[in-house]
């Protein structure tokens, strides 16, 4: 009939048209359907700074090591609150200009963690600066490259009033020099601050799919399981600034191994700086309040890890305490 | 509700413990232990004519005698025995008008390997030497050539990039960072390397199998010169910072990728002009294979890059589909094309069945297409993407089993010219990883091994797996097995074989190492330990990818002086050229 072997027309035609149909099938008007979602109301447009920014984000490369998806699967509860929908993504994937498309930020490789949720997890625009300057000075097994050339190394007196200058003592900097982060730099940390999962006031009921079906019998935790809680919270939440060794970063964010505050009998100033962030000491940098991040439940747990840990041991906080101060806290404001 | 059914088939007593009983989990181990076998078989088949040889040697009595009547030689006669010899050779040398045998003790044999030599024996040099035209050789000859440069070039990239995840504070220009170079290694070893070699090589089976000239040789050079241009500046602003959203493999923005575009288009044509003008009634399959790819590509390129659609995730739809295709309906196709053609013509033989060689084409045509959501397993696209995603990513088994059992039963009979062929090894891996890396990549779409594997350098390997494995390696086949036939000139055997080990060897480390450390990996992240744990338990297996990747690059550097070997141009020819041409005109 159609004599494929013989008739080149008829075999190149045949091949070209089937492939069209299924590639407009399978690619095409899904990705048309793909473009109707809506944004999430009140979810916020980024600002020019941050749109900026996302334009680094994409020219550095960091999408080959960091994805921004937060997968339907148990194992992504870590990355935020619940899985990304769709609209998630209506302000940040358009096309940037006329010569490149829209970001493809979904990623397809995790060296990093997961973005989704940065801005909420480290809000610390110090952080994020020193982080990028050198990863290895904040977090010590970091393999990420160093993006030394989004800063600028000058002499202290021409330090200008808006400058944004990283710590001089930390940057081993000599004589009077200091780096000033450049503006893409500043662009960059706005963007990585902005990545904040939009919560819900009703949590549409999108379950996380377990690895594998569990079991129901089991029933009440184990002590050990509980200190590894609070060991993991602790990672998840404290340990990008105050380090895995508890021993901080010394002139940026201080050492929580032999504090004084930690170390306290009376563990009433501990959890009122979690609960409340901390900027007393001009020589770190700020921490930001933790109330609206965590439960009772967490702050105990993180507040037990660290009073028994790297030399630590002072007696477990009772909730109680963390229950009173959590409401005159709410009481003050 | 949402439910993966591999995991219903499995509810009874299942904890994370024994995530080792999954199918796809099963099914991947098994495969790479069938990458093992092959490179024991080899290595044992080789062994074996050795030490048959050494065996021989021994108990050949008569040969001893001789050595020994030679060892007691004296100097005086030893002197004579040589200096005939010699007289012997120059005098051959000297008549290039062969009229009459010069010297009697000129002997035949001019090289002679030492039995005694135990890495490397001497294999059968391929004796045909096929006439083809002058422009032909040279189009072949160019493509090849900068295929070998993208492909020297491309690793060391990769080789740079890989080293940075055991020392990432090697250096601190932008225009080396990790994020940059990246892309820089993907794109040249897809659009240098493998694209380049894969259309040199087409325009001799396109132009053997329709048993004519190439429509235009001037096109094929326009289409050269535009696919280079576009790789060399594509690199230059990946390196510069300008790409084209992060999307892999369409990292070079529109202008550049149009380049490209143009000549895929360019070479089409020719080649479709070609077969048009055939002077036999059938069209090979080989040229089913290279055509389909050549505008299924086209086809890809400008649904990859038209904008109207992908804003928001009709991008991330399209990168799925662009992706999977980019790899499925370019290179696996175009390359199955060129072994139909290669593999029967290295063997002598015809190939075991055209009617599976038409099966694998459609299915190829048909499931393919449809799987390329299976990188966005669990993420916001539309559920029913997914599964038609993993349905057919199950289906592919069909082409590959297809091809598969036709490129065995072809080779079948043929398993004990392995040990004496330089070529057929190479052929051997590239169709063993054909079938290992295809299988194991639909057993990483179903939703569990996804679970696991997904996110992590499982990816990188399975990439590797096939992209080399399959691609680089039949690539090599091809251009072993047709490269002194046109041109005469054969590398060193010692040289092809270490060419050989090194690459293979150097990617079983590389690959073993990460899927091991992908999947401790994965494990970690389903415990839901800190992140960092991930990373600091790479780190063995990121040194051990280094050494793997390093032993790849090094036989690529063997390869290239292979290349050269090969094509250079003798001498002596262009001198007697120049001579015939002085005659001439005297």
């Amino acid at each position: 009939m159609l004599s494929l072997h013989k008739d080149h027309q008829n075999l190149v035609l045949l091949a070209f048209s089937v492939f069209v149909v299924l590639s407009i099938g399978v690619a095409i008007i899904p990705a048309y359907q793909m473009e109707e979602y809506q944004p999430i109301p009140g979810q916020k447009d980024l600002t020019v700074s941050e749109r900026k920014g996302l334009g680094i984000y994409i020219s550095e490369g960091c999408v080959s090591c960091h994805t921004q998806q937060v997968r339907s699967i148990e194992m992504d509860k870590t990355w935020g609150e619940r899985p990304s929908l769709a609209s998630d993504y209506y302000y940040s994937k358009q096309r940037m200009d006329i010569w490149r498309q829209s970001p493809s930020l979904l990623g397809s490789e995790r060296t990093g963690p997961d973005l989704t949720n940065a801005g909420n997890r480290q809000p610390s625009d110090q952080w994020h600066l020193l982080h990028l300057y050198n990863p290895r000075l904040v977090v010590e097994a970091s393999v990420m490259p160093r993006y030394s050339w989004l800063f600028r190394q000058i002499d202290t007196s021409s330090v200008r009033d808006d400058d944004v200058t990283l710590p001089r003592g930390i940057t081993k900097m000599e004589g009077g020099d200091v780096l000033v982060a450049k503006e893409d730099a500043l662009h960059l940390v706005a963007y990585l601050k902005s990545l904040q999962q939009f919560s819900f006031e009703d949590p549409p009921s999108t379950d996380f799919i377990p690895v594998l079906p569990k079991e129901e019998s089991d029933n009440g935790t184990s002590s050990s399981s509980k200190k590894s809680i609070g060991a993991s919270l602790y990672q998840n939440n404290c340990a990008a600034c105050h380090q895995g060794t508890g021993r901080g970063v010394k002139g940026a964010f201080p050492p929580l191994a032999g504090s004084l505050i930690v170390n306290d009998k009376n563990p009433e100033m501990l959890i009122k700086i979690i609960l409340m962030g901390y900027d007393a000491r001009q020589e770190y940098g700020v921490m930001s309040p933790f109330a609206d991040k965590l439960s009772d439940e967490d702050i105990k747990a993180i507040a037990d890890h660290e009073r028994s840990s790297w030399g630590n041991s002072v007696p477990k906080v009772p909730i109680e305490t963390i229950i009173r101060l959590r409401d005159s806290i709410s009481k003050l404001q | 509700m949402k439910i993966n059914p591999l995991l219903i088939i499995q509810t009874s007593e299942l904890t994370s413990e024994n995530w080792l009983s999954s199918p796809g989990v099963i099914g991947t181990i098994v495969l790479v232990f069938i990458v093992l076998f092959l490179g024991v078989f080899i290595f044992i088949k080789r062994l074996n004519l050795y030490v048959d040889l050494l065996e021989k040697n021994t108990k050949d009595l008569t040969e001893k005698e001789f050595e020994k009547r030679l060892i007691n030689l004296d100097k005086k006669e030893v002197d004579e025995i040589l200096e005939q010899r010699q007289r012997g050779f120059k005098a051959k040398l000297k008549s290039a008008d062969i009229t009459e045998t010069s010297s009697e003790y000129g002997g035949f044999i001019k090289k002679i390997i030492d039995p005694k030599n135990p890495l490397f024996d001497e294999k059968t040099k391929s004796t045909t030497t096929i006439k083809i035209s002058e422009e032909l050789k040279e189009i072949i000859v160019w493509y090849l050539g900068a295929a070998v440069f993208w492909l020297v070039f491309g690793t060391l990239v990769g080789q740079y990039v890989g080293m940075k995840f055991v020392w990432p504070e090697m250096d601190n220009s932008s225009w080396l960072s990790f994020g940059r170079l990246r892309p820089v290694h993907t794109n040249t070893v897809f659009w240098g390397w493998a694209s380049m070699a894969m259309i040199g090589l087409g325009h001799y089976v396109i132009s053997r199998t329709s048993n004519r000239e190439i429509f235009s040789y001037k096109r094929s050079k326009v289409a050269f010169w535009l696919m280079n241009a576009s790789v060399f500046i594509g690199n230059l602003f990946l390196m510069g910072g300008i790409n084209n959203g992060g999307g892999e493999y369409r990292e070079y923005i529109w202008p550049v990728t149009t380049l490209f575009a143009i000549g895929l288009i360019v070479t089409f044509f020719n080649f479709y002009k070609t077969v048009a003008t055939r002077k036999i009634s059938e069209i090979y399959i080989s040229n089913w294979f290279i055509l389909a790819s050549l505008i299924w590509t086209i086809v890809l390129t400008v649904i990859g890059y038209f904008p109207d659609y992908q804003d928001g995730l009709g991008e991330t739809v399209i990168q799925g589909y662009y992706m999977h295709q980019g790899v499925g309906m370019w290179f696996m196709t175009f390359t199955l094309g060129l072994v139909y053609y290669f593999l029967p013509s290295t063997l002598n033989k015809p190939i075991y069945s055209y009617s599976l060689g038409v099966l694998a084409f459609w299915t190829q045509m048909l499931f393919y297409t449809l799987i390329g959501t299976h990188h966005f397993v669990f993420s916001p696209l539309p559920w029913w993407l997914q599964t038609v995603a993993i349905v057919f990513s199950a289906g592919m088994f069909i082409p590959v089993f297809a091809g598969s059992t036709n490129f065995y039963m072809t080779m079948r009979g043929s398993w004990s010219h392995i040990s004496k062929s330089y070529v057929l090894p190479f052929f051997l891996v590239g169709v063993v990883f054909y079938f290992v890396g295809s299988v194991q990549g639909s057993f990483q779409a179903f939703r569990f091994t996804n679970y696991l594997w997904h996110f992590t350098d499982f990816n990188v390997a399975h990439s590797h797996m096939t992209m080399y494995g399959i691609i680089t390696f039949l690539m090599w086949a091809c251009m072993y097995s047709i490269l002194p036939k046109i041109t005469g000139n054969e590398p060193p055997q010692y040289l092809v074989g270490s060419h050989f080990w090194l690459a293979f060897i150097g990617l079983i480390a590389y690959m073993v190492s990460l899927m091991v450390g992908g999947t401790l990996k994965g494990l970690s992240w389903i415990e839901g330990n800190p992140f960092i744990e991930s990373v600091i338990l790479m780190e063995n297996y990121w040194v051990w990818r280094a050494v793997g990747g390093s032993l790849m690059f090094i036989s690529h550097i063997i390869f290239g002086y292979n290349f050269y070997l090969m094509v250079r141009k003798r001498k002596e020819v262009t001198l007697s050229r120049k001579q015939t041409l002085q005659a001439e005109s005297n």
